[in-house]
């Protein structure tokens, strides 16, 4: 089966910037795959895109086989969207929502009611479906969001920060929503998280740093690209233990607040020779898995929800409850 | 049914599903022309009798309100999408798989259908105004008040096609809208107008929607617009107005269609 999604030295410049530099990945059919990378990185510009809402500057992009520069109508039918911000009508139902969207993307009268039923009893809204949306809570939306972008039945499902700004319980049920939609109808998705444990429900993670595709691989792979393991170190004193472990075994400590780091293959093994050779008083001394977050720390210098992006966060939040309490309008 | 149509048939469709779910609004948008015709109708028309023999001022004011109810509510309709834009919805619209054209043409239709209920409602007044209207000259009227209201959505929706916050709305309103009212012989006859006046007034496309409402409510009673010494006729009236919105609504397609 050919890649669902082919993107060919894809760069987008705005001005003097270039948000996206020659990058280039296939996403297979059926695959869950997890597009990461800092705020202003270039996430965003390629997921535009992908969706036909921005155009390349060179290179291309094919989805289903199409090309979303020139076929944009046929790419929007193939795909579905969940937006970052919301993108409901409050004032409407959430059938009238969906209604909305299905006579948009020419599904005919008769085989509406169905389609709508289908996709509101899989999250779980069915019960409410006459209930302005208005009335429901963050979660409920999303997951109305979700069901919206199912109705056309499209076979890639675009998820630009599904569950921003949710509660870990509800972040569970949506995650679980998309798994289902993956292995019933091995629906392909593509997303963008903020959300380090959700990165790990990715087959595959591309992490995007200032324009470029630094690393593309499975979870795992991505961890074990680090050496296996992580030691951190807290000694009497840090400079000369971090200069001892580079004359003795060649390995580089980087500090990280008050202790070393160091990234090693069989950290279990290590640690027992450590204590024993090094001279420096070792005050402290843990071994952990590498996450994700050291991962990203390593390729983009930045924590996957850094500062920036947490202030982000917040601001959307807000802008979200201003929205939905209806202030300034 | 091609993207195109279906497209503005789901947009429009929106409006009207809107309009049946809150007609409260409808009740409530009656208001304030209400009191303009009682206030200006009443109120100055007590100080200046009649305009022509057997024309009273308010029989005369009430053509411009129901004109101005029409323009007022296909405005707000059309800029509505800005509210769209921030409450997030137009995203929604703006990657469906239907042109760009679909969404400015299905807006201002569906605010233009507001408007024209609205209109049509107003019509109830008309015997406040010393006005009897016959179900010929009503069914005159409907065509008309449309063609008024999707020029003036469409220029709603042109607007919003730039406007990225609710926050200019005030300002477009103050600088635009109101002196587009003011200055079309909605309240006050433009024959025998200051050169410079009557000049602004005749540039003014709601001058040519509200002077063929007028004429055709009130007949031969209608005081004439004159341009170049000629009176300007029903046709001419509608003729301006046509291709003032065809323009309007080209352009919003065009700006609609030429962002991001």
């Amino acid at each position: 089966m050919p890649p669902i999604i082919q993107v060919e030295h894809l760069t987008r410049r705005f001005g003097d910037l270039t948000a996206v530099d020659d990058v280039s990945f296939d996403v297979a059919q059926g695959e869950v795959y997890g597009f990461l990378g800092p705020n202003g990185a270039g996430k965003s510009t390629t997921i535009n895109i992908l969706c036909t809402l921005l155009r390349p500057s060179s290179g291309s992009a094919l989805v289903c086989g199409l090309d979303v520069a020139h076929s944009q109508n046929q790419v929007r039918q193939c795909i579905g969207l969940v937006f970052q911000d919301p993108s409901l009508d409050e004032r409407m139902s959430a059938y009238e929502n969906l209604e909305f969207h299905a006579m948009v993307y020419g599904i005919r009268r008769a085989e509406r009611r169905h389609r709508l039923e289908e996709v509101l009893r899989m999250v779980g809204l069915w019960e409410r479906h006459k209930d302005v949306v208005k009335r429901f809570s963050g979660g409920m939306r999303r997951r109305l969001e979700i069901a919206r972008g199912l109705v056309h039945h499209p076979r890639i499902l675009f998820l630009d920060e599904p569950t921003l700004g949710l509660d870990p319980q509800t972040r569970v049920r949506i995650w679980e929503h998309l798994h289902w939609l993956r292995r019933e109808q091995g629906m392909t998705l593509f997303f963008t998280t903020h959300y380090m444990d959700e990165a790990e429900h990715a087959d595959r993670i591309g992490v995007i740093d200032r324009g470029r595709l630094v690393a593309l691989d499975s979870p795992d792979a991505l961890k074990q690209s680090l050496g296996g393991d992580i030691i951190i170190l807290r000694a009497a004193d840090n400079a000369a233990a971090a200069r001892e472990i580079d004359q003795l075994y060649h390995l580089t400590a980087t500090r990280d607040g008050d202790s070393l780091s160091l990234e090693v293959s069989r950290g279990s093994e290590l640690i027992p020779t450590l204590i024993r050779s090094l001279e420096t008083t070792i005050h402290s001394i843990t071994l952990r898995r590498p996450t994700l977050d050291d991962v990203f720390l390593r390729l983009t210098g930045k924590e996957l929800r850094d500062e920036e992006a947490s202030g982000m966060e917040t601001m959307r939040a807000w802008a979200r409850t201003r929205i939905r309490r209806g202030v300034g309008h | 049914m091609t993207a195109a149509l279906r497209g503005i048939y789901a947009i429009w469709y929106r409006e009207a599903l809107r309009l049946r779910r809150d007609r409260l609004r409808l009740v409530g948008h009656l208001l304030s022309p209400l009191l303009f015709l009682l206030v200006f109708g009443v109120g100055l028309g007590r100080a200046i009798g009649s305009l022509t023999p057997g024309l009273d001022f308010i029989s005369f004011l009430f053509p411009g309100i129901v004109g101005m109810s029409v323009l007022m509510i296909a405005f707000m309709s059309g800029i509505s999408v800005v509210w769209e834009r921030e409450m997030g919805f137009l995203k929604e619209v703006l990657v469906a798989p239907i042109p760009r054209a679909s969404l400015v043409i299905g807006k201002t239709l569906g605010g233009a259908t507001v408007a024209l209920v609205q209109g049509i409602i107003m019509l109830v007044l008309s015997p406040l105004a010393g006005i009897e209207l016959t179900p010929g000259v009503i069914l005159r009227l409907v065509p008309l008040m449309l063609l008024v209201a999707v020029s003036i959505g469409g220029l709603g929706v042109l607007l919003a096609s730039r406007m990225y916050s609710m926050e200019g709305f005030q300002v477009l309103m103050n600088i635009l809208v109101m002196p587009m009212l003011f200055l079309s012989g909605v309240f006050f006859p433009v024959q025998n107008l200051p050169a410079w006046l009557g000049v602004i007034v005749r540039i003014n496309p709601v001058t040519y929607g509200v002077d063929a409402i007028r004429q055709v409510m009130l007949g031969d009673a209608a005081p004439q617009l004159l341009m170049f010494g000629e009176p300007v006729s029903v046709t001419q009236d509608i003729l301006a107005v046509t291709i003032f919105g065809t323009v309007i609504v080209a352009l919003g397609i065009w700006s609609f269609s030429h962002q991001g």
